[in-house]
């Protein structure tokens, strides 16, 4: 197999599933209005203080993108299973890491869009100052939702072929996600509310490093989880 | 459940696969697939060793299962356009054209497959089968839901493999249309092959090979 | 610790005599490196006899980390070699790993109430050890939602290597989100006078896990012979050609 089918491939799978999400716009419209009530929720819960609310943002701006976004990733496998086309889909030749590859491509695309409107709608709620330091800000979200969406991918390739997905999702996915969690965050302050003590780079040296991990983790290890 | 089934299939031959609900048909057609691993055993496919040789066997082998691995909210075009990409082929429409015009689909490239009748989304799972040129060809139950008009779609599907030298094995319930397209009839009882019908052929070249399989499921 | 026979043998890998002088033998050795332990180290300066919960905690520690190496390198094993036992030895550690962790979590917040007034500080070791806990609670669960004995194998592999993968980034992480906390215990950090009976206990919890480790394997082993027994009895049937 040639690096050119193997792109195609990787692009074909993408394309698919995007193809069938705008047409269906049922994950959509569902995670985009899960993230704002999330938000919302999120300020009820600190009372109306300004100041508290502030001091907290960027945690709940986070803990928002990976509540709903976690909605979108056994989707992606069930749209398989409803087409009956898990084993065609197994039976194409070539390595199995190019339909891993496709999906995480695709549910890149569908997080980075629900934060296209979930950050905009934080920055109004919670009083961000987003405009001025957005190439930073844009970095963070785009390293962080990385590391994100490949361990979300990867972990509902199984929990979207067991009973309890719902439940297994989530317990898989979000202990891993803790270093993740606490790096944007840090990162994201530092980019947003100044970074007096120099910390932001570290930060995101480890975003990308736990990116890295995991992405050459889950490629060599894609072909267990859906392979015989 | 399969126990121990020993099966050869030569070049050039089609063999029926008859058996009662949970004798191991499917499981069988998917071991050949790659897509379950027998936990004990051997199996051979058009010469190549299963556990090794996974990836040749998947570019030599084409499975139409009994789901039809048709997406509902793309078109037929976008479809066979999928599978094509997913080949390692072009998207070229004048293929996915003849393909669809092949099982009677003609004008209905761009309608979405939500809308299609069972038998025209069979129709179109055939299609997606026929993009592909294998050496052995497993079909799953391919006459459910087609009318006698799709019905001879398979039947002349599984004549043109047959004349390409290639082998073909099908899972049915239909005995006497298993009778009719194959050179050979066999049974899964209890999860082992048993014959039901006249065998030893003197056929040379890369057989399929099957002895002493289990697989779960 | 994976035996080499046949499964018929797992029954006798160890006679049930034997198995009782083991625990005793090891219960003995824990209270005796304890004992040594209370009775050679002085009263710490600032904490008194509370110090002495380091030498069940600290130990507890690194023998959970010990197992999650187990269930990391049998994870790797079993995708390599696809052999059931290290499946079922990956297993049995995250078994025993979840129970020290859980042990290590409970002590710590035992000796941070006296000492820092709280049952629970967001100190980083306790923080990401409960991640751990929480990580390998995460691996069981998977366990138990799959019914199907190879994809659960291979899935449970795939888990624990990214797991173990994250135990180092975890704490990396805690640690610089939150540095309030004093360096960690070792012999080398230590005054001498607990230096030795840190090591003593820290072998004593050694032997512990690999008795826990041992007993849930061969337990896991006895729970596989039924599947085993089905798998025999329908591959020696005969088998028809055609």
């Amino acid at each position: 197999m040639s690096a050119r089918e193997a792109l195609s491939r990787v692009l074909a799978v993408a394309w698919k599933d995007l193809l069938t999400e705008r047409r269906t716009k049922a994950g959509f419209n569902g995670v985009v209005f899960m993230s704002a009530t999330t938000l919302l929720m999120f300020g009820f819960a600190l009372g109306p203080d300004p100041a508290a609310i502030r001091t907290a943002a960027v945690g709940m701006l986070w803990l928002t993108v990976l509540l709903s976004g976690a909605l979108a990733f056994n989707r992606s496998y069930e749209l398989e299973a409803e087409a009956g086309a898990f084993d065609a889909l197994l039976m194409y030749p070539g390595g199995r890491w190019a339909i891993f590859a496709g999906k995480l491509l695709a549910n890149l695309a569908f997080v980075l869009l629900v934060e296209a409107i979930t950050v905009p709608l934080a920055a109004v709620l919670y009083d961000l100052p987003v405009l001025a330091p957005l190439p930073g800000l844009i970095t963070v979200l785009l390293l962080g939702t990385i590391g994100f969406v490949t361990l979300g991918t990867y972990y509902a390739a199984m929990a979207s072929r067991v009973r309890a997905r719902e439940v297994l999702l989530p317990l898989l996915l979000f202990p891993m996600l803790v270093p993740l969690l606490v790096a944007a965050v840090g990162a994201t302050k530092a980019v947003l509310v100044g970074d007096p003590m120099g910390h932001g780079a570290g930060w995101i040296k480890l975003i990308a490093a736990f990116d890295i991990i995991f992405l050459v983790g889950t490629f060599m290890t894609f072909e267990y989880v859906v392979g015989e | 459940m399969l126990r121990g089934a020993n099966l050869t299939v030569w070049p050039g031959e089609v063999v029926a696969i008859l058996g009662r609900n949970g004798s191991g048909k499917t499981t069988l057609l998917r071991i050949i697939a790659t897509l379950l691993r027998p936990t004990r055993g051997t199996a051979v496919v058009l010469g190549l060793d299963l556990a090794r040789d996974g990836d040749a066997v998947r570019r030599r082998v084409a499975l139409l299962g009994h789901t039809n691995a048709i997406y509902p909210d793309l078109t037929a075009a976008e479809n066979l356009g999928f599978a094509l990409r997913m080949l390692g082929r072009p998207a070229d429409r004048a293929v996915i054209e003849s393909a669809l015009g092949a099982v009677g689909l003609h004008g209905e490239a761009d309608t979405r497959v939500r809308g299609f009748s069972a038998g025209m989304q069979r129709r179109l799972a055939l299609a997606r089968v026929g993009l592909l040129d294998p050496g052995l060809l497993l079909l799953d139950e391919p006459y459910s839901s087609l009318d006698p008009e799709g019905a001879e779609l398979v039947t002349a599907r599984i004549a043109r493999m047959r004349d390409a030298g290639g082998s073909a094995m099908v899972v049915t319930h239909d005995v006497v249309r298993a009778r009719r397209i194959a050179d050979r009839v066999v049974a899964l009882d209890g999860g082992r092959v048993v014959p039901c019908g006249p065998n030893d052929y003197p056929f040379n070249g890369d057989a399929t090979e099957l002895s002493a399989l289990g697989g779960e499921g | 610790m994976v035996e080499s026979q046949s499964p018929d043998r797992v029954t006798d890998v160890s006679t049930a005599p034997a198995r009782v002088v083991w625990v005793f033998a090891i219960l003995a050795i824990l209270a005796a490196t304890q004992a040594f332990g209370f009775l050679t180290s002085p009263p710490d300066r600032d904490m008194g006899h509370l110090q002495k919960i380091m030498y069940v905690h600290v130990p507890a520690a690194w023998s959970a980390f010990l197992a999650f190496v187990v269930v990391l390198v049998a994870s790797v094993l079993y995708l390599w070699k696809r052999d059931d036992r290290y499946d079922l030895l990956a297993a049995s550690a995250a078994e025993v790993a979840a129970v020290l962790t859980a042990l290590t979590i409970a002590l710590g917040s035992i000796w941070g109430r006296p000492t820092w007034g709280v049952w629970w500080t967001w100190d980083p070791r306790l923080t990401s050890t409960a991640i751990l806990l929480i990580i390998i609670v995460g691996y069981l669960a998977l366990r138990g939602f799959v019914d199907e004995p190879e994809r659960r194998a291979r899935w449970s592999a795939a888990v624990g290597i990214l797991g173990a993968l994250n135990v180092p980034i975890v704490y990396m992480s805690v640690r610089w989100w939150r540095t309030l906390h004093q360096p960690q215990s070792s012999p080398s950090t230590v005054d001498p006078a607990y230096a030795w009976g840190l090591r003593l206990n820290a072998i004593a919890f050694l032997l512990v896990m690999i008795y826990l480790v041992r007993a849930r394997y061969r337990a896991a082993r006895l729970e596989r012979i039924p599947e085993m027994a089905a798998e025999r009895e329908a591959l020696s049937g005969s088998v028809k050609d055609v």
